[in-house]
């Protein structure tokens, strides 16, 4: 494999890490205050039909990410309401809203556009462009670095430098701030938050809205940056990827960038089967690529492999002492 | 004491969770600018109207009662089996490896070696996730997801590399012999001077379904083990002091769990398809959980629901094909159930709690 190839590579990888890695924190927000979220990929739809569907309406990706970031916190306010208010079935309610953003995408897009549940393809301001980085065209003959950062650091969306800016900030949120121990500590131990006199539900609504702002700018990326509109089911099971990304990195920031990176590699090989061959001089199955993330976390929930252990309140919902 | 009446309980808490659902999915055709009395009674004519109508809602509610019953006993047993789909679509592999290399000479036992095959394949399917819950504490409903997207490449792989007939681009197994062909409902009732519509592909496994609810229902609350599965579900801590293996219990619910999604096969695959295609299960595993919510994990409830949703399924085919409603108006309906019945449940029976209180006051007063 030449280099110009690995470049390629991984720079698709890094295009298909980035609605994981989005997809990831925003579990990993909600997660960690305890409310599970299977939910991720329903919302993760919405935002990528309404973002499209507004964008090209209006002409401005903005208001379309705006319209996408709305659409997806509707959805984790239902959450929400069932898990935390209502002290529902958080599992049973996140299937719900699979199935509710599933069925309402296709259906308001056939109501809308009339295209068999796709929105118009997106041209110019309706669309995320590539961003050339300073100096990415005069230092692209450097060698080696030159390529670096010209094809693999520059040319990709502003989603794809927020997705990977969410990283550091997620850290510093969570483990460097007062709000983020307490929402750390309402997903280990709600009743101890609650002596302490701070809102265990607001600080879950806190958190289920996060991860509500986090799918929908993972949800534009798909319809908006990756691709040019909105097809039905578009998600494709990312937003379970990215819940097992979450697992394998075992709830942490860091560990979720190298996960969704490394199931975005996965993904990136999926087109490129004649890569892996001449890597390693045997066929692998695309099929066997595809379900790599599962394998690996199933492998990785057994135990195997460092032991990956839940936010102990997580599943639970919280009923003050009286 | 229960605050509410036993059949408030069973009936009124479920029929006002599907009457919000109904409520809502008819709001949703008025805002898509459809009419939704009328899309309601295209519904029924094409569901209910005619033998054809009747035997294409039958062929499906047969497949949800059995991921409907799978569910449901999981559930039981206070464990979510969200890998209705993963099971079913190794249950299908069941059935096509025992349809095609085993002559059978009759249909009858190819119906209980393909339904044994089904069974054994969807049992299998479970038992890794069921293990790991067991044993190493991992959460059944994300390892039963993942189990779902290995079922999917795996049925691709198979299916593609191995299965496929030479010649043939249809990622599709061959088709089964004639041998193995389950009569349908028409050919069951035309002895009986019944006549049923000959296209509709309703089979002799609706039958096979019935027993399954049957057989569940003697399993839960007749059965020494059925006993212990519904202690477990109700107090892991109190089961296991009382002697139950938690270990036993987890395994021995998750098999049958599995064997009971993956029998749906025997509908779908043997009775309907009469080969093995890609994505032979077209979501019926997770349909189950809609039903199972609805039925409250009774078999009687799973049959009426599991009736209910085939009916939803062939109306919503139905309108697709006569008006401009997309199917997906059944995902929409079926989402809303889900809510309703299972994760906003508190929701509707918090009032009714209330109410039946009020009322019992006044009466002591």
């Amino acid at each position: 494999m030449d280099f110009l190839t690995l470049i390629q590579l991984l720079d698709s990888a890094v295009r298909l890490a980035t609605p994981l890695l989005l997809a990831c924190l925003a579990g990993l927000y909600s997660e960690r205050a305890g409310i599970f979220d299977i939910g991720l990929e329903g919302k993760m739809l919405a935002a990528a039909f309404f973002s499209a569907a507004i964008a090209a309406l209006t002409g401005s990706v903005w208001i379309g990410l705006l319209a996408g970031i709305a659409a997806s916190l509707a959805l984790s306010a239902i959450h929400g309401v069932a898990s935390i208010t209502f002290r529902g079935n958080q599992l049973i309610s996140g299937v719900a809203i699979n199935f509710l953003a599933a069925g309402l995408t296709v259906l308001i897009a056939q109501s809308w556009f009339k295209q068999g549940g796709r929105t118009p393809s997106l041209i110019g301001n309706a669309r995320f462009e590539p961003i050339t980085l300073p100096f990415a065209e005069a230092l692209q003959n450097v060698p080696v670095l030159g390529p670096i950062y010209y094809e693999l650091i520059s040319g990709h969306s502003i989603l794809v430098y927020i997705a990977f800016a969410a990283v550091p900030f997620t850290w510093w949120l969570l483990f460097r701030t007062r709000f983020g121990l307490r929402l750390r500590a309402v997903g280990e131990n709600p009743a101890a938050v609650d002596t302490a006199g701070v809102s265990v539900v607001g600080l879950r609504f806190a958190a289920v809205g996060i991860c509500g702002i986090l799918c929908g700018i993972a949800g534009a990326y798909l319809s908006t940056a990756l691709q040019a509109g909105f097809v039905k089911d578009m998600a494709a099971g990312r937003g379970f990827i990215a819940l097992a990304a979450l697992i394998f990195a075992k709830w942490r920031p860091w560990y979720a960038l190298y996960a969704c990176l490394l199931f975005g590699l996965f993904g990136a090989l999926e087109t490129r089967p004649d890569v892996i061959e001449n890597l390693i001089g045997v066929k692998v199955q695309i099929q066997l690529l595809a379900a790599l993330p599962y394998l690996m976390t199933v492998i990785i929930l057994a135990g195997f492999v460092g032991k990956a252990i839940p936010p102990r309140a997580g599943g639970e919902p919280y009923v003050k002492e009286r | 004491m229960d605050v509410m009446p036993k059949w408030a309980e069973v009936i009124l808490v479920p029929l006002i969770s599907l009457l919000l659902a109904a409520v809502i999915s008819a709001l949703v055709i008025l805002a898509i600018g459809e009419d939704p009395v009328a899309a309601a009674k295209l519904m029924v004519t094409g569901a209910l109207g005619s033998t054809y109508g009747w035997g294409y809602t039958l062929y499906y509610a047969t497949n949800f009662m059995f991921t409907g019953l799978a569910v449901s006993i999981a559930f039981h047993a206070r464990l979510f089996n969200i890998g209705g789909e993963g099971q079913a679509a190794l249950g299908g592999l069941g059935v096509a490896l025992a349809c095609l290399y085993i002559p059978w000479p009759h249909w009858s036992l190819a119906l209980v070696g393909a339904a044994v095959a089904a069974g054994l394949f969807g049992a299998a399917w479970a038992a890794m996730p069921a293990y790991l819950q067991a044993r190493r504490g991992s959460h059944i409903v994300i390892t039963t997801i993942m189990f779902n997207f290995i079922a999917a490449s795996l049925l691709n792989y198979v299916l593609v590399n191995l299965l496929r007939p030479k010649g043939s681009m249809d990622p599709a197994s061959a088709r089964f012999p004639d041998a193995v062909h389950l009569p349908t409902l028409h050919e069951l009732l035309a002895p009986l001077g019944i006549a049923f519509s000959k296209s509709a592909p309703a089979n002799v496994s609706l039958l096979v379904a019935v027993a399954a609810c049957v057989f569940l229902w003697f399993l839960i609350w007749r059965t020494r083990l059925g006993y212990e599965i519904r202690s477990f579900g109700h107090s892991e801590s109190a089961a296991k002091y009382a002697g139950m293996p938690p270990f036993k219990i987890i395994m021995v619910t998750m098999l049958i769990s599995g064997a009971l999604a993956g029998m749906m096969a025997i509908n779908n695959v043997m009775g309907e398809a009469e080969r093995l295609v890609l994505n032979s299960v077209e979501g019926a595993g997770f349909i189950g959980i809609a039903v199972a919510l609805m039925g409250r994990s009774h078999p009687l409830g799973v049959f009426i629901a599991a009736i209910l949703f085939g009916f939803l399924y062939q109306g919503g085919a139905e309108l697709a094909l006569w008006t401009a409603i997309p199917r997906e108006l059944i995902v929409v309906i079926q989402a809303l159930v889900i809510l309703f019945t299972g994760a906003l449940d508190n929701m509707v029976r918090m009032p009714l709690e209330r109410m039946f209180l009020a009322l019992r006051m006044r009466k002591e007063v």
